[in-house]
């Protein structure tokens, strides 16, 4: 550096950015630091990847292996034991897993970020969401690489996506990550604080709201007819499922990589044709993804806020 | 010149101590509202600025807020009243390879803390071969930085920091990484950021290194900023308040009533009381020549007297340090190290320094002296600069000092 003559000849004429260090910074001020550290996240993500990989194909393959043996205990469970009787019910299966999967690791993995990297947070001065972000981003490469998966298998069984829905995909993957974003951002301040928040959000991401998710029994087939005819306080129950954020977004999943919308003939004998994904059509689920949107940049600037208010004395409370 | 590159806005940082922390969902609510803790305020209303390309020390004893302060100017602490404002691009060095993920390899890891420092993957691909270069790590650079030894790690966090090109650097009293060689090359770099008009803050213990490096420095005490100045007026503020604490500590009761943490004037009225067992009331330099000509020549004698008021017997050991301009310290001299008396009646007294000779060429000198206590360390006080030694040479000797010599010349057959 010392050769190079602009940085030897003096700093004093270079044009310099101004920074606050105030008890209250601004989320518009903060989404800017962290649109300024976006080569730390890639940095962080990349090292993540790297660590959990050992730089090796065979440790892609070893983290690949806890998906797969989800997706074979279900499919054995529900498709050879329980016989739902559904065509391919693997690949059903597969579609909503995908897009469960990116939510539960980005959130499991962001909520004890700060909290594994107290190092860091102790030393370092940089924006503590990069850390929460970095969770969700190595779950999104993650998804990638499940993503490659699902192909081989939809090439595989000669299985035919939705083509013309394909543009839904990214459609239902924007609300996705930014609810990643928000649950991440917010579940990994507020595990400074209250460091069981790490255990319950295992208990509720790690099973409760899997359950509460069409992934491994079908939306139409089960939920629908059963919960549309129910009420609780004059509210139709199939409105609270729809709470949910993850259902429009598993339901997208599946209506483009499963793509049955008519009815279906079950293999099990003696069962007529059955509907199983909804028979919308291409705008519901936009719309429905949409909402999705809104309600998650809602709480993403919620997330903000708190983690804001949290991350003062982050370096404090490790 | 004028910029103001660091603004440090009436920072207050409080923290709670909590007796009982509890930490999860369940001891809260259990413990809802009665967890007890203790307010302590690491820092009250400091508030300075640092003009572009200055160099400015923080001074203080333990627990006087230092680091605190530093983690705020960085922003790992957000201060709970007050701001900080930094223009430019901002460098902490809180502590060395901070940051370093030890599965992964040296090179990998300098782009990980260049961009934790918030450089682009660009700006690191041009500094690389410097870094490496400075953390002279040419060799292991492809290892796992979990191999390295201790003394690789920090050179290797030193290197990353200094070369990220920042506008502010800021130092928590890592300068003591590695061998001598690479502290001074740790120094030399520090000088040429100064050169460069960068700006730098840095914590220090060490008075003499404030002096040779700082423009000015900021003393801290209890989380108040009580002086701020030049370095040397700094350093005797310091050294006053060190004193102060020696005296709270010896006597473990309320004496910090009584000295208010914001007094910092000189010790103007030099009063012995319970505190205070002894004094030292005048500091006077005496040679040949005095009352005729202001100056001492080189080789002359020269007395340094002291004079004390001590209220109580007490067992003492009084020091003599000269300095020259650039505060390097020439000589320091214990009365303790050199067998006199220790034992010191109460009353009145003069003590006398004589040297046959003062050997040190042309320069002006300051004198200070203290008297501290021989076992504790506790310092009873202190004179910073309390008098001044001006020197002329005669001879045409040029360096520091002036040895007799014998000049012979015996040509070979």
């Amino acid at each position: 550096m010392a050769l190079e003559a602009p940085a030897a000849s003096g700093v004093a004429g270079r044009a310099k950015a101004t920074r606050v260090v105030a008890s209250h910074i601004s989320v518009p001020r903060r989404v800017a630091e962290i649109w300024r550290s976006r080569q730390l996240l890639i940095n962080l993500v990349s090292t993540e990847i790297r660590v959990k990989y050992k730089n090796s194909i065979l440790g892609l393959v070893w983290s690949l292996l806890a998906p797969a043996m989800a997706l074979l205990v279900y499919a054995i469970v529900f498709g050879v034991a329980l016989k739902n009787g559904y065509p391919e019910f693997v690949i059903l299966l597969f579609s909503g897993l995908l897009a469960w999967n990116l939510f539960q690791t980005s959130v499991l993995a962001a909520t004890g970020a700060i909290v594994n990297n107290a190092g860091l947070v102790k030393k370092v001065s940089f924006p503590r969401e990069i850390l929460a972000l970095a969770s969700v981003g190595s779950a999104s490469v993650f998804f990638f690489f499940q993503a490659c998966v699902m192909v081989i298998f939809l090439v595989a069984l000669h299985w035919r996506p939705a083509f013309g829905e394909l543009w839904l995909i990214p459609v239902a993957l924007v609300p996705l990550l930014v609810l990643c974003s928000a649950m991440a951002i917010f579940l990994s301040a507020v595990n400074v604080y209250l460091r069981d928040i790490q255990h319950l959000t295992e208990v509720v991401v790690g099973s409760a709201w899997f359950w509460a998710c069409p992934i491994v029994y079908s939306f139409a087939h089960i939920v629908e007819p059963k919960l549309s005819t129910h009420h609780i306080l004059g509210i139709p129950l199939i409105w609270i499922y729809f709470l949910n954020p993850m259902v429009p977004i598993v339901l997208t999943f599946e209506r483009v990589l499963y793509a049955k919308t008519g009815l279906v003939p079950l293999t099990t004998a003696g069962h007529t044709p059955t509907q199983l994904l909804p028979t919308w059509g291409s705008m519901t689920y936009v719309e429905l993804d949409a909402i999705v949107l809104g309600v998650s940049l809602i709480f993403l600037y919620v997330a903000m806020v708190v983690f804001g208010r949290l991350a003062g004395n982050f370096a404090e409370e490790l | 010149m004028g910029n103001i590159a660091v603004e440090i806005q009436d920072v207050s940082k409080r923290f709670r101590l909590y007796h009982q922390k509890y930490t999860s969902l369940k001891e809260r609510v259990i413990h809802a509202g009665r967890t007890p803790y203790t307010e302590l305020w690491a820092l009250r209303d400091v508030g300075f600025e640092v003009e572009e390309g200055q160099t400015v020390g923080i001074l203080g004893r333990n627990g006087s807020g230092k680091s605190t302060l530093l983690k705020c100017v960085c922003g790992v602490l957000q201060p709970t009243e007050g701001q900080v404002v930094v223009r430019g691009k901002l460098a902490g060095l809180l502590e060395l390879g901070a940051g370093f993920q030890p599965d992964l390899t040296g090179r990998q890891n300098i782009y990980l803390n260049g961009s934790l420092l918030g450089l682009a993957k660009s700006d690191i691909d041009k500094v690389f071969d410097d870094v490496v270069a400075f953390a002279e790590l040419d060799q292991f650079i492809d290892n796992q930085v979990k191999f390295y030894s201790s003394g690789m790690y920090v050179r290797l966090g030193f290197a990353v920091a200094v070369n990220v090109d920042p506008d502010v650097l800021v130092i928590d009293e890592v300068l003591a990484v590695g061998d001598e060689r690479f502290q001074r090359k740790c120094l030399d770099r520090l000088k040429e950021f100064q050169n460069q008009g960068r700006t730098i803050i840095f914590v220090s213990h060490s008075p003499d290194q404030v002096r040779a490096i700082c423009d000015q420095a900021v003393v801290l005490s209890d989380g108040r900023m009580v002086g701020h100045g030049a370095p040397g007026e700094a350093v005797r503020i310091f050294r006053e308040h060190l004193l102060e604490a020696g005296d709270i500590l010896a006597l473990g009761h309320g004496d910090d009533e009584a000295a208010p943490a914001d007094e910092v004037g000189p010790i103007a009225v030099s009063t012995t009381d319970s505190s205070h067992p002894i004094r030292i009331t005048e500091v006077t330099v005496e040679h040949p020549g005095t009352g005729e000509r202001p100056y001492l020549i080189t080789g002359e004698r020269l007395t340094i007297s002291l004079q004390y008021s001590a209220a109580s017997i007490t067992t003492a050991s009084f020091v003599v340090e000269i300095r020259d301009d650039l505060s390097k310290v020439l000589l320091r001299t214990e009365s303790g190290d050199l067998g006199a008396p220790l034992e010191i009646a109460s009353g009145t007294g003069t003590v006398s320094f004589q040297w046959a000779t003062f050997p040190f060429l042309d320069g002006v000198y300051h004198v200070s002296a203290g008297v501290e206590h021989r076992a504790g360390g506790r310092l009873y006080d202190w004179k910073e600069s309390a008098a001044k030694l001006e020197v002329m040479n005669p001879t045409k000797n040029v360096g520091l000092i002036n040895l007799p010599v014998a000049v012979t010349l015996v040509p070979d057959r």
